[in-house]
């Protein structure tokens, strides 16, 4: 008698609590029942959901590191930068240390984690400058990573002079395109990524100080958190996380270039808005995140089986993000 | 120093500055012909940044003004050719209108949805650019298939010039369409309400409300300028360089962007000049386009123009800052 009403009660507020999430569950299944009605024998192959689970990670991935920048209020726009580069600095590291004594494909492990470890410092100082400019110099986060993202992009052109770095470690690619237990490994990096950045958020100290400050700067301050540190620490994360993003890029593609994922920035910020994050600041979730990736993905390969364009998934993202900026707006008028 | 406290003239003056060096480094950049060609790359990226000026003094920010320009030159020549028309002011206006009513969108999502302007405009440039090469097409028209009379009227110099060898090169008259849109914007912003609004708006949006400003008006007419100056402008590059390539423009908005800024325009809204921005236009162009002269690989193009917007940018929060205090 106690418990029936108690468990209703608690998933009402759950639906309150979480609407957003609801809202993105319902507008998943529709894109999969959607798609399914449209091409059963097609989408509903194993392949389809395969390739999925290679492809998102990094696009996941990349999200995350762009909702962490909005906790704050801020915004990333140079982590496909840090990506590449990062990528790329390992790449030539690896040519550099491993061309003349027999190859770079079978490169040790050691080796593997030096590039590893090369590539997510590469994140952390290209995050804390990041942080930097941010919390020292005081620009706005828009302004400063646009101009960083230049700076790291264009590095990366300097260092291959336009080209691809070809040719990775295998144990290296074996990040962005192998399989455990018949998974493929990228998942399982988006998975632990996903499980740690949610801990971080909830339950530590970090966590929570950020979504204060993003919730309101000025109380934050007043509360006596070191507004200035914790968001110098958001931005190192975020470069972290573009990083390992670039390394899964790399792995997969077994290359790195200045230029490749372009269009993952807007894909992120995207899936960062649509995963109930507020770029004002103080709200998302790697949970929401997750979802909305998932959903994009289905929708995006679901179009690409029904042989549309790739402009016109682009068309239909954007299309997508005002729309459900529309519904919330909408929604949230009316309460 | 009443008169070093004014952007304009300090970036003048740091204009004039990185000129001499450039000058003393490879006095090729004196050259008449030098001059004019950095002249002639002023004014595309010099007219959108007009618009994107009247969108930072009001506090937003827009990214999606590249797709709005290729959208409205490439519709429009495409339109032009298949109805044959050999035009100029008309498929001008059309391609104006065009931006206006893209940017009407904008516009829309901003003031009446609330929200952030940056995600609005990635979401509208997006579908633009989407849209125009998903549907419309991905083919480049030639030299061959273009408008006569827009590659004509694009075509004609203000000034002619001829070389000692006999080869003949000039000023475009475009730079005069370019400064003549500069003193509109300019005039707009300081004589008009709707100017006078707009600083307002970018200041304190509350506060311009309460003083009685239509904000509905003064963001609209904002975010159209805006999109109507990238329409004008992206016809107009078509004609400048005799072709209309759909994939056009990609990335421009961080360096307008940058220029805007550089100029002195705050990102807070409320400040900002046409003077100072034709200045920010014009160094980074010639930042640009010196790294040759200057003998320095292109590859570092890109690192020098995001070193170029961090140091611009830093400048400008520093000054806000103060000012503020």
């Amino acid at each position: 008698m106690k418990t029936e009403p108690k468990a209703g009660l608690d998933l009402r507020s759950l639906v309150n609590r979480d609407n957003n999430i609801v809202q993105l569950l319902i507008m998943t299944v529709l894109i999969f029942v959607i798609m399914t009605a449209l091409s059963p024998d097609k989408f509903l192959r194993y392949y389809n959901f395969e390739s999925i689970t290679y492809l998102f990670p990094e696009l996941g991935i990349l999200s995350i590191a762009m909702m962490v920048a909005m906790l704050t209020g801020g915004i990333d726009l140079s982590v496909v930068g840090i990506a590449n580069l990062s990528g790329i600095l390992a790449g030539i590291v690896f040519h550099r240390l491993l061309d003349q004594s027999g190859g770079v494909a079978g490169a040790g492990l050691p080796t593997v984690a030096l590039g590893i470890t090369l590539a997510l410092g590469v994140g952390a100082l290209a995050g804390a400058l990041n942080g930097l400019l941010i919390t020292r110099l005081r620009i706005t986060p828009i302004l400063a990573t646009l101009g960083t993202g230049q700076v790291f992009t264009g590095i990366a052109l300097v260092l291959t002079g336009g080209p691809a770095i070809v040719g990775f470690p295998d144990a290296w690619s074996f990040i962005g395109n192998g399989k455990v237990l018949g998974i493929a490994t990228p998942l399982f990096v988006f998975l632990g990524v996903a499980v740690l950045i949610s801990f971080m958020l909830v339950r530590t100290t970090l966590g929570v100080n950020l979504m204060l400050i993003g919730t309101n700067p000025k109380a934050a301050v007043f509360a006596g958190l070191r507004t200035a540190r914790m968001v110098f620490y958001s931005y190192v994360l975020t470069g972290m996380l573009s990083s390992v993003a670039g390394i899964i890029l790399s792995g997969r593609t077994n290359a790195a270039k200045s230029d490749y994922g372009n269009s993952y920035l807007l894909q992120a910020v995207l899936i960062a808005v649509l995963g109930g994050t507020n770029p004002a600041g103080g709200k998302g979730s790697v949970l929401g995140v997750g979802i909305a990736v998932v959903a994009l993905m289905l929708l995006s390969s679901g179009f690409q089986i029904l042989r549309f364009s790739n402009h016109l998934i682009d068309f239909i993202w954007g299309a997508f993000l005002l729309l459900v900026i529309a519904i919330n707006a909408l929604r949230n008028r009316s309460r | 120093m009443a008169i070093f406290q004014r952007s304009e003239v300090v970036i003048g003056a740091i204009l004039l500055g990185a000129m001499v060096l450039i000058g003393f480094i490879n006095p090729a950049f004196w050259h008449l012909d030098n001059l004019f060609s950095l002249l002639r790359s002023n004014v595309i990226i010099g007219i959108m940044a007009l618009g994107v000026l009247l969108v930072m003094i009001s506090g937003g920010i827009d990214v999606s003004f590249p797709a709005f320009a290729v959208a409205a030159m490439y519709l429009t020549i495409k339109g032009m050719i298949l109805l044959g028309y050999d035009g100029v002011v008309l498929p001008l206006i059309v391609a104006t209108l065009m931006g206006a009513a893209f940017g009407a969108v904008n516009a829309f999502f901003v003031h009446k949805i609330r929200m952030i302007p940056l995600i609005v405009t990635l979401g509208t440039g997006s579908m633009v650019r989407g849209f125009l090469l998903g549907v419309v097409g991905t083919s480049m028209i030639n030299i061959d298939k273009m408008p006569r009379a827009l590659i004509d009227f694009a075509k004609q110099d203000a000034i002619s010039m001829r070389n000692a060898d006999g080869t003949t090169y000039g000023l475009t008259a475009m730079v005069l369409v370019y400064i003549g849109l500069a003193i509109l914007i300019g005039w707009i912003l300081r004589h008009t309400m709707i100017g006078r609004g707009i600083y307002a708006y970018g200041g304190d949006k509350e506060a311009a409300s309460r003083a009685g400003f239509n904000t509905g008006a003064i963001v609209f007419f904002v975010y159209c300028t805006a999109g109507a100056l990238a329409g004008f402008a992206g016809l107009l590059h078509g004609g400048m360089i005799w072709l209309a390539n759909p994939r056009d423009f990609v990335g421009l908005e961080l360096d307008v962007i940058a220029a805007v800024v550089l100029g002195g325009a705050s990102i807070f809204g409320g400040r900002g000049g046409v003077v100072g921005t034709m200045l920010g236009v014009f160094m980074l162009v010639m930042i640009k386009n010196s790294l040759i002269i200057l003998k320095v690989d292109t590859t570092w193009q890109r690192v020098v123009v995001g070193i170029v917007i961090v140091i611009a940018t830093a400048i400008t929060a520093w000054r806000d800052r103060r000012r503020g205090a």
